[in-house]
């Protein structure tokens, strides 16, 4: 995009419209131009029969209020119908962001309560003693975790399980099931996380963490 | 419009019961209108612990399937006029009663009473989900043992998915000398596990069996730590703020407690 008032290309396809919004503007600016093209410059394309419209965001990520003004806009002229609303290629976020994404979850796992998510997660509150929390990827738990996590459920060795306060009736990493205290002493640090070295599961402060897994959660 | 408060637990023997009774009498202690409602169908004990075994004629399950009318299955308290007990059958079992009937009868209480005091049986099956259905507010009670607190957790748990204000806890039968020792779970780690807050905690206190025993509810002898301990959590629940129970057991101290209560 070179000049200024770029920042939305209308192409002609057998099947209709292509508008095309440029990924790198303010949004604002975007529904600007867009409002602009519709109601002044573009009136003759815009006009007559019924025409199908894509709407390629490019590497743009909306929420559905944003999307909805896109549509009124378009919706204006009663001949545009929208197809489709894409957004494709590169998300604008590091894309070893998203293959780290975490969910956030706030509460209290109960005795009897099982979390599960098939993506890394955040707990912000405790996992008391009877409930539990899995994941097929990391669980972080910014509270105590008194009751079982089992990190990496599909088989993920590399997965960890970190928490304020740790500790756990059960921690289970991919295949591997680990009983504390038992199998590793309980000092009084905290933030502690689990991890599994040589088919043992380990546990280290979580300022190790970057050095042990050095590869989770790059930004 | 009064308010329908649920005591539950899920363990069984941690007392429900006890604490059932002698919250409904410390209540009517402070003059209010109080009906107790033993939902435990075929266990029914509320009626021995209060000693009204021997005046019951109708129950619950007679109410809910039309054999009477609601007063007439009322049993009126002999120490306190102004506090009821709808007793639980003992012949029939918990299915007897689908969790709208109590919903409905529990409302049709409150319309008289100040206080409507559930008796939830042990567990988290149907009589659970039927002594819940009318509630306004639940008290959960636990014992300082790791069973008791894991059962309070799940039925904590239970309690957040129905439309209730946030449960209140009240920990029964605290040994000090044990929970100093270290060899009893203590006060402040049940608080920081089931994080929910404590109405009150209650001393164990051997009087509070002979007075079940003798059908006496506790809390009507002024000498019993137990009993000041129930007095506290009446008051906390018509909203008067009362510091915990001392579980100091100097006498000279308890002395000045109960004094200062105009109990001594």
């Amino acid at each position: 995009m070179t000049a200024a008032k770029h920042h939305v290309t209308i192409k002609g396809t057998k099947d209709g419209l292509v508008f095309v919004l440029d990924d790198t503007c303010r949004f604002s600016e975007l529904l600007g131009e867009l409002k602009h093209k519709l109601e002044t410059t573009h009136q003759q394309i815009l006009t007559g029969p019924l025409i199908h419209v894509q709407i390629k965001l490019g590497g743009r990520i909306l929420n559905e209020a944003d999307k909805e003004e896109i549509r009124e806009l378009i919706g204006c002229r009663g001949n545009l119908v929208i197809q489709s609303i894409e957004t494709d290629g590169e998300p604008p976020v590091p894309k070893a962001w998203l293959e780290n994404h975490i969910k956030v979850i706030r509460g209290i796992v109960r005795s009897g309560q099982t979390l599960r998510e098939d993506e890394s997660l955040l707990l912000i509150g405790d996992v008391n003693p009877g409930g539990s929390v899995l994941s097929t990827g990391d669980i972080y738990i910014l509270g105590s975790l008194r009751g079982m996590a089992h990190a990496g459920i599909e088989g993920d060795e590399q997965a960890v399980i970190a928490a304020s306060h740790l500790r756990p009736t059960q921690l289970r990493i991919a295949e591997i099931v680990s009983r504390p205290p038992d199998e590793w002493g309980i000092g009084e640090a905290f933030m502690e996380f689990a991890y599994i070295r040589n088919g043992v599961m380990e546990i280290d402060t979580i300022n190790h963490f970057h050095r042990l897994r050095p590869e989770r959660g790059k930004g | 419009m009064g308010e329908a408060i649920v005591v539950t637990s899920g363990k069984g023997g941690v007392g429900k019961t006890t604490t059932s009774a002698n919250l409904g009498t410390a209540l009517a202690l402070q003059g209010k209108k109080v009906v107790m409602v033993d939902t435990d169908i075929g266990l029914r004990n509320l009626d021995v612990v209060m000693g009204l075994e021997n005046r019951i004629i109708y129950d619950l399950v007679d109410v809910v399937e039309g054999r009477c009318r609601l007063p007439q299955a009322l049993v009126r308290d002999k120490r306190f006029d102004e506090l009821y007990l709808l007793p639980a059958a003992q012949t029939k079992d918990k299915d007897s009663v689908t969790p709208e009937n109590v919903r409905d009868l529990v409302l049709e209480l409150k319309k008289d009473h100040d206080f409507v005091i559930i008796d939830c049986p042990a567990g988290i099956e149907r009589g659970f989900r039927n002594a819940v259905a009318g509630a306004d507010r639940a008290i959960v009670v636990t014992t300082p043992e790791h069973a008791a607190v894991r059962d309070a957790d799940r039925i904590i748990g239970l309690l957040e998915k129905e439309k209730l204000e946030p449960p209140k806890l009240i920990i029964n039968r605290i040994r000090s000398q044990m929970m100093k020792k270290g060899e009893m779970l203590e006060v402040d780690e049940i608080c920081q596990v089931l994080a929910i807050d404590l109405l009150g905690i209650v001393p164990d206190d051997e009087r509070v069996i002979r007075a079940a025993n003798s059908g006496e509810p506790t809390v009507v002898d002024p000498s019993s730590r137990a009993a000041l301990a129930y007095r506290n959590i009446a008051r906390r629940i018509l909203g008067d703020t009362v510091p915990l129970l001392s579980l100091e057991e100097r006498p000279g101290l308890v002395q000045k407690i109960k004094q200062f209560f105009g109990m001594g």
